[in-house]
């Protein structure tokens, strides 16, 4: 995540879960996670056992509300001006660990003089171009300390031909190239360790958030200023030498069209509070999937290649020095990128790939921009894409605006779904809502559609990287029935296919496949050996020998890598990722257990565990720290956990004059991917949307920001087609706020659990839940059915009226809010309307993920039928005035 | 029926004997002397991870006659520490759930009904289909800058693939040129 990558550098969970352990304090928030996660909130009551204070911030009242000490609820989607009301009490009343803050992270940094901030231009940052709804950030950067600085950058660039592309980095998704290895900086910058220059990002940090005071907190979000007080002490009081507090937060946070900076304004608040990299401290993203750590890392995303390498763009990139020019050789492990880039050319194309070409840089397709999912779908709906690929994914029922993904299905050549059960995206064309309103006719569909069983996790070895960046081997237990196989299979044999047919076609544009290195051992099945493909994943060395850390990767070819930050995890020749030593027989870090990214550290930063001078904060959160004595009396740091700094540098090591990559870390720079060894409190590049959080209000909202001018996130991606109708905002047509969540007896769009005789008889129907306040004003029976409708159509749902889903007091007015599980679909063994079918696309301009929130009206009893439902949806549409192109601001 | 029949009924035990919450010796009978749990049959017991939520709960799985025949937490994980939420203890029938699809099924365009088909042939099929959109989308510029791509073939992975799944999934579309190459972690 870029909310995590550009604070730290990194984009994964800074803690592991048994860590919450240590927490004296706990927010979870953007997260129901005794729910969602139940047993990895074992932890958090573990921690509550031991004393800690327990705070859950959410719209509803929840499994996780009823254990924390303090339950706030929230109007959702503004969590920015909420985590922006404790970032100001904090800061105006002087509560930061001022030592942690100076050392560790860029509050000292001077900001160049024409940086202008949300306060000055009425939400807007320096820097937007209203044309292309972009920034440029060229405002935001750091003032160089000395000519020295400009004259290291003037060299390197002159190593390269052609000029200078800094500055695209905030481009085209590429933010989330950020998730191992910060976004590159000119130079490490002028600081002012007192903190006082107003030009500093600690002074302007604190301008910033000024404005969020408790009394804006309460009219943004319905927070009462006493609730807010109340958690600010708890925090405050946790934290510093002797204490730490630990964040949680999931989708709740992610699913936003600022979702990248609700989790910058946590980093923020968990800086100056000075808990990261400390034990029971961090920031715990929770994944919602097996592996949605590990489909990040190793990516099946456009914008990036295994490793967090950039996909090339064909604008910047043309050639391998182009590729790797922007973070090469600064400050921190990201600066031997090329090494890193190298042995991944190495692992996809082998013996071909040679210095003389580029090593197949060249083979490597280019991306212009946005290609994310929901472009796509535009794509196919609009004819310029044909076929399509669903592994384990069913967007009919789990995307957001279903229809859109239904449509776009309809409008294709071919459809390969491959899946465990008869999934909604595989049977559209048969008996898809579209069919039943009569919008889409099964025999003028022409799609072809191949359905491919696959086999369970249990019918299959192979890893997934979990929450806490733990990769965690499965081994088979059972063959596969019939014709389910593994996705290794299918794709090992898609792609042999492919290069069979191929062979011998001498046109340049097979040469890519033709050259493919896919080779693997197969076994008795003739499937291929997943232990081999983990084996390529880690890397091998100039005569095959298995690498054991990406410290010794090398740009001259000589090494291969499938995904640099995995290697090491089959060190040794050991699949490391297998290793299950009982808890009993390990201390709480249980290091011996799976195997965990970068170099198996549990706690991301943990120099930051010590002071600056090397020795633990205090005894009581001892855990990381410098070992003077060691090694002869050489010096090395030691603890707990395998340091995440290099081993053997001292605390008062300050890099030479042009040192590059890792020997530019100074010793008091805990942030080792970061272009500057510092945590960002302010990001002078790398997000898309600005250098600080600010609150903007969901796309669909029904209340003005009371903040700025600026309504919504400028920067924001829009859908405008007529697909994607947005109800307007305040608007009495649709006058309440829906959110989408899970339950803890199914999963996400419910192939996998709809489809279980147990789960579904757990929860066998859709319903929504709503506050006793809201069931009067629209005359909704508990345990009757309602209708919610939205813009794009409209659904039912049993009603549930409860006083967990609270009316919230925003000035004079109050706001409903109608709370949505969104596991349901046509097919399975329970079904029920889709909940997503009612929900918007509007994108998060970091990482291009919708908002989970918007407006919507309530209706008692059942929806229309047949085409009565189309027609019933456009009469709304007509009242709102939809049709009407609406331009806000 | 006799006395002694109705003396060793349980509920009778259960109240006039020392076992009054009826969950020791009062709840069993002959029968139930000699049953065994399902993982004390087992012929193998197999290491797992939950597959559903990003915990990450390991599991053990119990297999007898090459069937799945109970899955269970497994207590030495330092995470889950031996449980498993709903989901993960009803895992086991992910693999017999009486609706889980084990054929392939093809739909010929245009048509109402499923048909039957060869897995043989539909990777071949497949094989065949990709390789002529990847021709017929293909780029080689955009705006005079080379691209080298087809913008004809899209995917969209759910995030229980394994980390090798997606390793030569990246790698395989990469080299045919395929970039709209997507996943459930964006969504
Ligand atoms: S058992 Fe439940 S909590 Fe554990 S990984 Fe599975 S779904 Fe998550």
């Amino acid at each position: 995540m870029p909310g995590l990558g550009t604070s730290f550098g990194r984009g994964g969970a800074t803690t592991f879960l048994q860590d919450l352990s240590n927490a004296d304090c706990i927010l979870i928030e953007g997260s129901n996670m005794a729910e969602a996660h139940p047993v990895g909130f074992q932890w958090v009551m573990e921690a509550k056992r031991r004393g800690a204070t327990v705070i859950h911030v959410d719209p509803r009242f929840t499994r996780t509300s009823a254990v924390a000490d303090l339950h706030v609820p929230i109007r959702a989607g503004s969590d920015i001006a909420f985590l922006g009301g404790l970032v100001n009490q904090v800061l105006s009343n002087d509560l930061d660990f001022r030592e942690y803050v100076v050392a560790y992270t860029n509050a000292a940094n001077i900001i160049e003089d024409d940086f202008r901030d949300t306060e000055d231009l009425d939400g807007l940052f320096s820097g937007f171009d209203p044309e292309t709804g972009q920034y440029d950030p060229d405002s935001w950067s750091y003032v160089p300390d000395s000519r020295r600085d400009v004259e290291d950058e003037e060299r390197r660039d002159q190593a390269y031909s052609g000029g200078s592309s800094h500055g695209e980095s905030h481009q085209a998704a590429r933010s989330e190239s950020h998730g191992s290895g910060g976004a590159p900086v000119k130079w490490k910058g002028r600081r002012d360790e007192t903190l006082q220059d107003p030009s500093c990002v600690f002074q302007i940090l604190k301008r910033h958030f000024a404005r969020y005071t408790p009394e804006v907190v309460q009219e943004v979000c319905g927070i009462e200023p006493d609730q807010l007080r109340r958690v600010a002490e708890a925090l405050t009081s946790n934290s510093g030498r002797e204490r730490t507090s630990a964040f949680c937060y999931a989708v709740g946070w992610t699913q936003h069209s600022v979702g990248a900076q609700m989790i910058r304004t946590a980093s923020i608040l968990q800086l100056l509070l000075g808990n990261i990299g400390r034990p029971g401290g961090g920031i715990m993203a929770l994944r919602g999937h097996a592996s949605i750590q590990g489909s990040t890392d190793i990516p099946t995303l456009f914008n990036i290649l295994p490793g967090y390498l950039p996909m090339p763009n064909a604008k910047q990139h043309q050639s391998l020095d182009e590729w790797v020019r922007d973070d090469e050789g600064k400050a921190g492990f990201w600066g031997n990128i090329r090494s890193y880039a190298v042995s991944l050319l190495k692992s996809y194309w082998g013996d071909a790939a040679t210095p003389d070409n580029d090593f197949c840089f060249d083979y490597l397709p280019r991306i212009t921009g946005d290609h994310s999912t929901y472009s796509t779908v535009l794509a196919m709906i609009e004819g310029r894409c044909k076929g399509y690929f669903l592994v384990g994914e069913n967007p009919a029922v789990g995307s957001s605006n279903g229809k859109m993904q239904r449509l776009g299905m309809a409008a294709l050549d071919w459809l390969v779904v491959r899946d465990l059960q008869m999934i909604e995206s595989a049977t559209f064309w048969k008996d898809g809502p579209e069919i039943e309103t009569g919008e889409l006719v099964t025999e003028e569909i022409g799609t072809e559609v191949f359905f491919l069983p696959a086999a369970t996790h249990v019918e299959k070895a192979g890893s997934f990287t979990q929450t806490q960046r733990m990769l965690q081997w499965r081994d088979k237990a059972v063959e596969p029935p019939g014709d389910c196989r593994s996705d290794l299979q299918f794709y090992y044999e898609l792609g042999t296919r492919i290069r069979q047919k191929l062979a011998g076609s001498t046109d340049e544009m097979d040469r890519p496949l033709l050259d493919l290195a896919w080779d693997y051992p197969l076994d008795d099945g003739g499937d291929p050996d997943p232990e081999a493909v983990l084996r390529e994943i880690n890397g091998t060395g100039p005569d095959g020998e298995v690498l054991s850390a990406y410290t010794q990767l090398k740009p001259d070819g000589s090494t291969s890598c499938g995904c640099w930050i995995y290697c090491g995890v089959y060190a040794d020749d050991v699949n490391q990722a297998r290793r299950r030593k009982p808890h009993w027989e390990q201390d709480q870090v249980a290091a011996e257990w799976g195997w965990v990214w970068p170099a198996n550290r549990r706690i991301l930063y943990n120099r930051a565990s010590a002071a600056p001078d090397g020795t633990p904060w205090s005894e009581r959160k001892r855990y990381v720290w410098w070992d003077a004595e060691a090694d002869d009396g050489k010096g090395r740091w030691t603890g707990a956990d395998v340091p995440d700094f290099v081993p053997d540098r001292a605390p008062d090591f300050v890099p030479e004059e042009g040192a590059q990559g890792p020997d530019a870390i100074g010793g008091q720079d805990p942030f080792i991917m970061q272009t500057d060894g510092k945590a960002w409190l302010f990001a002078p590049l790398g997000l898309a949307d600005g250098p600080m959080p600010t609150h903007y209000e969901p796309a669909e909202s029904p209340v003005r920001n009371p903040l700025y001018g600026q309504q919504n996130n400028p920067t924001r991606k829009r859908m405008e087609v007529p697909q994607n109708p947005l109800n307007p905002s305040w608007s009495d047509v649709f006058p309440y706020v829906f959110t989408t969540y899970r339950l803890t007896e199914h999963h996400t769009a419910g192939g996998m659990s709809r489809t279980l005789p147990y789960l579904a008889e757990l929860q066998p129907e859709p319903f929504c839940e709503v506050s006793p306040r809201l069931a009067a004003e629209r005359g909704l029976e508990n345990g009757g059915w309602a209708t919610i409708v939205t813009g794009r159509t409209a659904i039912e749902a049993r009603v549930l009226v409860t006083r967990r889903l609270r009316s919230l007091r925003l000035g004079d007015r109050f706001v409903e809010q109608v709370g949505l599980p969104y596991h349901w679909g046509p097919n399975g063994i329970t079904t029920g309307d889709s909940a997503n079918d009612l929900v918007n696309l509007t994108l998060d301009p970091n990482v291009y993920i919708q908002d989970k929130v918007g407006t919507c009206d309530i209706r008692p009893g059942r929806r229309p039928r047949g085409s009565a439902l189309t027609e019933y949806v456009a009469e709304y549409r007509r009242r709102a005035a939809m049709d009407v192109q609406r331009e806000e601001t | 029926m006799g006395l002694v029949e109705f003396l060793g009924w349980p509920l009778v035990r259960q109240v006039t004997g020392r076992d009054r919450l009826g969950r020791g010796h009062a709840a069993m009978s002959r029968r139930s002397e000699t049953l065994e749990p399902r993982t004390v049959q087992a012929d193998r017991v197999v290491d797992s991870v939950c597959p559903f939520c990003a915990v990450g709960c390991a599991q053990k799985v119990f297999v007898k006659d090459g069937e799945v025949t109970q899955i269970e937490g497994s207590p030495a994980s330092p995470i889950s520490r031996g449980r498993l939420c709903p989901k993960g203890s009803a895992s086991k029938q992910l693999v017999t759930s009486p609706t889980r699809v084990t054929k392939v099924r093809y739909r010929r365009p245009f048509a109402t009904e499923w048909e039957d088909l060869d897995l043989d042939t539909a990777v071949d099929m497949i094989a065949d289909r990709v390789i002529k959109t990847r021709k017929e989308f293909w780029e080689w510029e955009a705006d005079s800058r080379r691209t080298r791509r087809t913008l004809g073939i899209a995917s969209l992975g759910g995030a229980t693939l394994d980390n090798e799944e997606n390793y030569l999934m990246k790698k395989l579309y990469t080299a045919m040129g395929a970039i709209q190459i997507e996943n459930q972690a964006r969504i």
